[in-house]
């Protein structure tokens, strides 16, 4: 069970989340020219790293806010949690 | 090589057993190779067994990590179908089927396939007419297709909860009667043995730690047991592949994601079939010795360890609960975890790269093992011709930014909760 500390509400099990998927792809920019490779890396194309890795979760079952976690894929450990706003650095 | 017989049998029995040859050998990798497997896993060592026998390409390593058999070849739940509805995987997964039909022979190596049917429930009419038309497409490609009502499901799956009171009551399901299963780790083992026979040098406890790569060419690969020269690389790290990319500066439509599989203490026979649940993610069959072999969904994070979490397994045996409620009197007796790539289409990739002589084969989501033989087939050629086979072509690393996906069940690229 990993226990997941939603900067709204907490420390919670993760029954309470939904996985959003990797946090560090960013969307095109609106109103702009966009090449059919800049789509594919934004829809298709993931690092899926080996270690840290920053992404979203839905506290669904919770306050319904989308936060970011920084947790490891190798070891499940959750380093840090953030706003989803938040500016992780 | 030592033929396995029953003769063979006898005699080592009367000679105390000393006589058995190794099955593969221990090699130290030599300097140069024609062609390096890296993984030796299922795929790979298919891969090199068919580079030896079809393409007579018999300078070959594969490199493994890890062991024969440590990896999601060992770790699967032995599942094997055709199933599919677009011509891309209904074709290739068929030819696999033929494969699969042959192997013990092929291999001299007995691999139990067991030919004993899927069944895929369906719990509504809207899901009886979309088996319909899976059924209908499976049967224009030549694959064994049979639309089951409730009574015929009844008769042969006895046990499943038929009563009125279920939240998803049976309608019905489809069933590919030539679908089955076979013991996994005997496939890894028989194209381990044979491949060895033919000359291919299978190097476990070697792992791959760069590339050497000049002008966009394969030059060779960096382990750790020395440099290996070589012009043409196969990658089969299902599982690993996004990691392996990376020393290569690629980027890839996948993730790697967890999925869990456990047994139950043996009991009597009381499944004959392969059974799935249609209103979620669980699949059922039962062992030669007896025990309730089952799965289901991903963990549902990007993850790299090869152990799950209990809320997942909980998720998956409620719905296994759902459709056999005895199964809830049953003590579980292991529980495992294997790593796996999931595509942004739910289909592989058996492509050649932007790198001359580095070819990629990946993404197989949750159904790798079945894919064994045809993967090994069709990556061989793509490797041993430098271009792909008919039956691979559809499976294109380039497909996602083309548009030319193979969206087997419509499923988006939230690969966790396809």
């Amino acid at each position: 069970m990993l226990y997941i500390k939603c900067p709204h509400c907490g420390l919670r099990s993760q029954n309470e989340f939904a996985y959003g998927g990797d946090a560090s792809v960013k969307r095109p920019e609106l109103n702009k020219e966009i090449s059919d490779q800049e789509w594919d890396e934004f829809v298709y194309l993931r690092k899926s790293p080996r270690g840290k890795h920053l992404e979203l979760w839905h506290h669904v079952s919770g306050c319904r806010q989308w936060i970011k976690v920084l947790r490891d894929t190798s070891t499940h450990e959750i380093f840090n949690t953030y706003k989803s706003e938040e500016k992780v650095g | 090589m030592q033929k396995y017989s029953f003769l063979s049998l006898i005699k080592n029995a009367f000679s105390g057993h000393k006589g058995w040859e190794v099955a593969w050998k221990d090699p130290t990798p030599k300097k140069e190779y024609d062609v390096v497997i890296i993984g030796g896993g299922g795929h790979g060592l298919a891969t090199a067994y068919y580079l030896a026998k079809e393409h007579k390409i018999t300078n070959i390593a594969v490199i493994e990590k890890g062991w024969i058999g440590g990896g999601n070849v060992g770790r699967n739940t032995t599942i094997i179908r055709s199933n599919y509805m677009h011509d891309e995987n209904g074709l290739f997964y068929e030819k696999g089927m033929d494969l699969w039909r042959s192997m013990s022979q092929d291999l001299n190596f007995n691999i139990m396939f067991s030919p004993r049917g899927i069944i895929n429930l369906a719990h509504s009419d809207a899901q009886m007419n979309a088996y319909a038309r899976r059924g209908n497409s499976m049967r224009l490609n030549g694959i064994d297709a049979v639309l089951l009502d409730r009574e015929e499901v009844k008769k042969k799956v006895p046990v499943l909860d038929f009563s009125d009171n279920v939240r998803f009551p049976i309608f019905g399901a489809l069933m590919q009667p030539s679908a089955g299963t076979a013991r996994h780790d005997a496939v890894a083992w028989g194209y381990a043995r044979q491949a060895d026979s033919m000359g291919v040098d299978i190097i476990q406890h070697c792992e791959v730690t760069g590339f050497d790569i000049s002008n966009g060419k394969m030059k060779g690969i960096k382990t750790s047991r020395g440099d290996i020269k070589t012009k043409k690389v196969g990658l089969c790290v299902a599982g690993s592949t996004s990691i392996l990319a990376e020393m290569l500066n690629m980027t890839l439509p996948i993730e790697t994601h967890l999925l869990q599989a456990c047994v139950s203490e043996p009991i009597k026979p009381i499944l004959d079939h392969v059974v799935t649940f249609g209103a979620g993610h669980f699949y059922c069959s039962q062992s030669d010795k007896g025990e309730m072999v089952m799965g289901g969904d991903l963990d549902g994070y990007n993850s790299y360890a090869q152990r799950g979490n209990l809320p997942t397994l909980q998720h998956v045996l409620t719905e296994g609960i759902a459709m056999f409620p005895f199964l809830s009197k049953l003590n579980m007796l292991r529980t495992w975890g294997g790593i796996m790539d999931m595509s942004m289409d739910g289909s592989p990739i058996i492509d050649k790269t932007h790198i001359a002589g580095l070819y990629l084969n990946c993404g197989w989501c949750y159904g790798g093992f079945k894919a064994t033989p045809a993967s090994g087939f069709t990556f061989a050629h793509t490797i041993a011709q430098d271009r792909v086979h008919e039956l691979n072509a559809g499976f294109r690393l380039d497909r996602f930014s083309t548009g030319h996906l193979i969206d087997e069940k419509g499923l988006g690229t939230k690969t966790w909760i396809s």
